[in-house]
């Protein structure tokens, strides 16, 4: 089943849960983002993109795979507009059309490391499982 | 019976657009005591009340019932219109059908359902409605100020000018607020203490003033035209009237660890000491929480150099009983508290300010004598960032969801100062939106950027940190160009919000005003009564209802004080003859009532009374009604329902009820 961009906007409005609408552009995010100078579009951007419905050029972005997901900018932003997630919640959608299961269940306790945190392996079944 | 007339007001669209108008009027014709329903486009025209009194005369109406806007628009409208042709004004109930009713609904037959609802509810209530009389109260011809910042001392130079007595309060040892602490102005950058301190001096000198500096209100009862105020005069440990403020003990007090306040904690003070130097009144004050003799019983050093003998160690706090007609709140604002945004490493780094210590190290009182310096090293600084908007927009955990309003502008004049004096300082200002609405405000900005070549760059900073060079390096983004900033400096600075002062809830509390989530008091009339709080006779000046400048708070500090005018010019006020009685018969003396009446308006009498034959003496609860506001809250308290509010009883309510029910 594919979605046209209004629906998918939609979908990912409803997936992160908050309204993207409240993003005031003050680019705290971006400012604060680490991995920004790998990034073809900054999530300053992401916010309005969603709502524009402007997705391809979202699931089609580097940005996806480049975000590290370490929650700063979700942090810091001012207006609770929590971009990190607007970004997983794209590349979800990316993932799902794939359709592919990149982990499953059982590969994970051959993977677990005593350091590594359990928001990261929840992480981890968002980005590669199904 | 009465006989009711129902009166259906259109509002324009307001009301016709969502309620069926019509409908209602044929609705309530057939609801007991009915005898007249109208529809007008605008009831409250000079045509529409015409319309009112005509149909009063015409069909002899005895009580009437106006569907309109709430009863705080046009509720006394309509009684006058009522008096105008013959009826008890008190015979008049609104129903709100526009606030509570076509402007809350989109569904048309729904609003006019609640219409008609809301209507048969006031005809209900009208055919209980009994005529009644207002009283009268006196007037205290004196005004209460709390707060000495600039709105406490305009509003308080305006009353005395207009020749009523004012008393000042004051929690710090001296009057001068924030304003005392700047040290330009914008747009005209003239220095702050010399356009404030005449106007402190001159409050200190009026012959209708009083102050009450190192002063907090302990208590506040009564009602408009006659509060009770209790008024705690903390102990200074110094004699007043002796001391002549030569400041002596101040340079010798051995006891210096702690901050000193009026510099924002970055240079220390004694603990005797005078905050500055044109401070009002110039007497010296003695810090208990910080003086050697009070801490060890030894020292006594300020006792020993006091020529004019004023230090007094066993000074007690001392209440002040006053009373006043009307009370001015000016409680002003604090910086917000910066230290929750650790990206901009505030609390790790002497070189991250506040503006407002920028304002202290830019004076020649300050810490730094007015040359700009780093505080970590005393180093000349090469590059200055401000950061706009820190904690202000923010509608986290961690920030205020408003605009602090006065930011924009007190950074440009920032900018532009260290410009001017030091020409070889870069200056760069991250900012979210540039704010300058007011006279000369955007040309004030636009020097800055033009003349003062200040680098202005648009975007939120994300992180400052300490770099190997021992500077700062902040981490940005310039979103004009979308594109990573990291820049050197050797200071930053951050415009913090502002929110209202610490306490103001305690005073909001005593004087039964209204605050707003933000802890702002809330006016009257956000656009019409905007420095009335809805409590009667206390009125607001300056930041404490909401953020504005220094022009913006003296005009309002105006405002209040012909407020305060007008009503200390009244003789008499009139009361609301909607005041609570109880039936002696039903009352059992158990003092429930008492206990909630916030205005003290209940009292017990021994009385004897004839209960079917029977007589005895009993404990009755009396109301005084030039004292009830007709809250309620004995009413609601009662346990046996023996007391009514007059225009309000029980009976009024339930009939209510059962009519919304029905």
């Amino acid at each position: 089943m594919s979605m046209n961009q209004k629906e998918l906007s939609e979908q990912i409005i409803s997936m992160v849960g908050f309204n993207p609408r409240q993003c005031m552009k003050c680019g705290k995010c971006s400012a604060t983002c680490p991995a920004l100078e790998e990034m073809d579009i900054h999530p300053h951007h992401f916010a309005s993109m969603v709502c524009e419905g402007r997705i391809n050029e979202l699931l089609e972005s580097k940005t996806l795979f480049r975000c590290l997901s370490c929650f700063a900018c979700v942090e810091r932003c001012p207006r609770s507009v929590e971009p990190a997630k607007l970004i997983e919640a794209v590349r979800d959608c990316v993932i799902r059309a794939k359709g592919a299961n990149f982990l499953s269940p059982d590969a994970v306790p051959g993977k677990l490391d005593p350091e590594l945190p359990q928001q990261a392996i929840t992480a981890a079944f968002r980005k590669y499982g199904k | 019976m009465q006989r009711i007339g129902v009166f259906v007001c259109w509002c324009g669209s307001n009301i016709a657009a969502t309620v069926d108008v019509a409908k209602v009027v044929e609705s309530v014709k057939g609801e007991p005591g009915v005898c007249f329903a109208q529809d007008y486009q605008y009831m409250c025209s000079e045509a529409g009340q015409q319309l009112i009194i005509n149909a009063i005369h015409e069909h002899k109406l005895t009580g009437i019932v106006v569907c309109s806007c709430s009863p705080r628009m046009h509720e006394a409208t309509f009684r006058k219109t009522a008096e105008k042709a013959g009826i008890n004004p008190y015979m008049v109930e609104i129903a709100n059908i526009r606030e509570h009713c076509s402007w809350i609904h989109k569904d048309k037959d729904e609003a006019t359902e609640k219409a008609v609802i809301l209507a048969r509810a006031a005809i209900a209530k009208v055919n209980l409605n009994a005529p009644l009389q207002p009283g009268e109260s006196a007037v205290t011809k004196r005004a209460l100020i709390i707060g000495g910042g600039i709105a406490g001392i305009q509003s308080a130079l305006d009353i005395a000018d207009a020749g009523y007595k004012v008393d000042i309060v004051e929690r710090s040892a001296t009057i001068g607020g924030k304003m005392a602490q700047l040290d330009k102005t914008f747009p005209t950058l003239d220095c702050a203490a010399c356009i404030l301190t005449p106007k402190m001096v001159e409050a200190a000198q009026h012959p209708n003033i009083t102050l009450y500096t190192y002063s907090e209100v302990e208590s506040v009862k009564g009602f408009v035209g006659n509060f009770d105020v209790k008024i705690k005069k903390k102990a200074r440990f110094v004699d007043e009237n002796k001391c002549t403020g030569c400041a002596v003990c101040t340079t010798k007090c051995p006891s210096r660890k702690g901050g000193n306040e009026f510099n924002c904690n970055l240079d220390n003070r004694g603990a005797v000491y005078i905050p500055f130097a044109q401070a009002v009144p110039n007497v010296a004050v003695i810090d208990s929480t910080r003086c050697l003799h009070f801490k060890t019983g030894k020292c006594g050093l300020c006792e020993k150099v006091c020529s004019a003998g004023a230090i007094k160690f066993d000074q007690q706090d001392e209440i002040i009983e006053e009373k006043y007609g009307a009370i001015v709140v000016a409680t002003g604002f604090q910086i917000s508290d910066v230290t929750k945004f650790d990206e901009f490493q505030y609390t790790k780094h002497p070189d991250v300010i506040t503006s407002l210590e920028l304002e202290r190290i830019m004076n020649a009182a300050g810490p730094t004598k007015g040359t700009l310096l780093r505080m970590s090293n005393k180093e000349h600084p090469k590059d200055i960032v401000f950061v706009q908007c820190v904690g202000s927009r923010d509608n986290t955990a961690r920030g205020k969801c408003y605009c602090s309003k006065i930011c924009c502008m007190y950074t440009a004049k920032h900018a532009m100062l260290i410009r001017e004096k030091y020409p070889d300082v870069n200056v760069h200002v991250f900012y979210i939106d540039v704010r300058t609405p007011g006279k000369n405000f955007d040309e004030f900005y636009r020097r800055a950027v033009e003349q003062y070549n200040v680098d202005y760059i648009k975007g939120m900073v994300g992180k400052v940190y300490e770099n190997e060079n021992g500077r700062l390096t902040v981490q940005a983004v310039d979103l004009l160009a979308d594109r990573r900033i990291m820049l050197e400096t050797d200071m930053v600075v951050l415009a913090a919000a502002i929110e209202p002062s610490s306490g103001v809830k305690d005073i909001a509390s005593m004087l039964t005003a209204s605050i707003d989530t933000n802890n702002f008091l809330t006016e009257a009339h956000p656009k019409l009564r905007p420095v009335e709080s809805p409590t009667a006779g206390v009125f607001l000046s300056g930041v404490c209802q909401g953020p504005k400048d220094i022009p913006e708070t003296v005009s309002q500090a105006g405002a209040a004080a012909v407020k305060v005018v007008g009503l200390l010019a009244k003789d008499k006020l009139v009361t609301n003859p909607c005041t609570a009685t109880p039936n002696e018969l039903m009352c059992n003396g158990c003092s429930s009532c008492e206990r909630v009446c916030p205005y003290g308006a209940i009292d017990y009498v021994e009385k004897e009374v004839n209960d079917h034959g029977k007589r005895e003496v009993r404990r009755l609860a009396r109301v005084n009604s030039a004292l009830c506001q007709g809250c309620g809250a004995c009413t609601v308290a009662c346990p046996s329902g023996a007391m009514d509010l007059k225009g309000f009883s029980n009976r009024q309510i339930m009939a209510e009820v059962d009519a919304i029910c029905k």
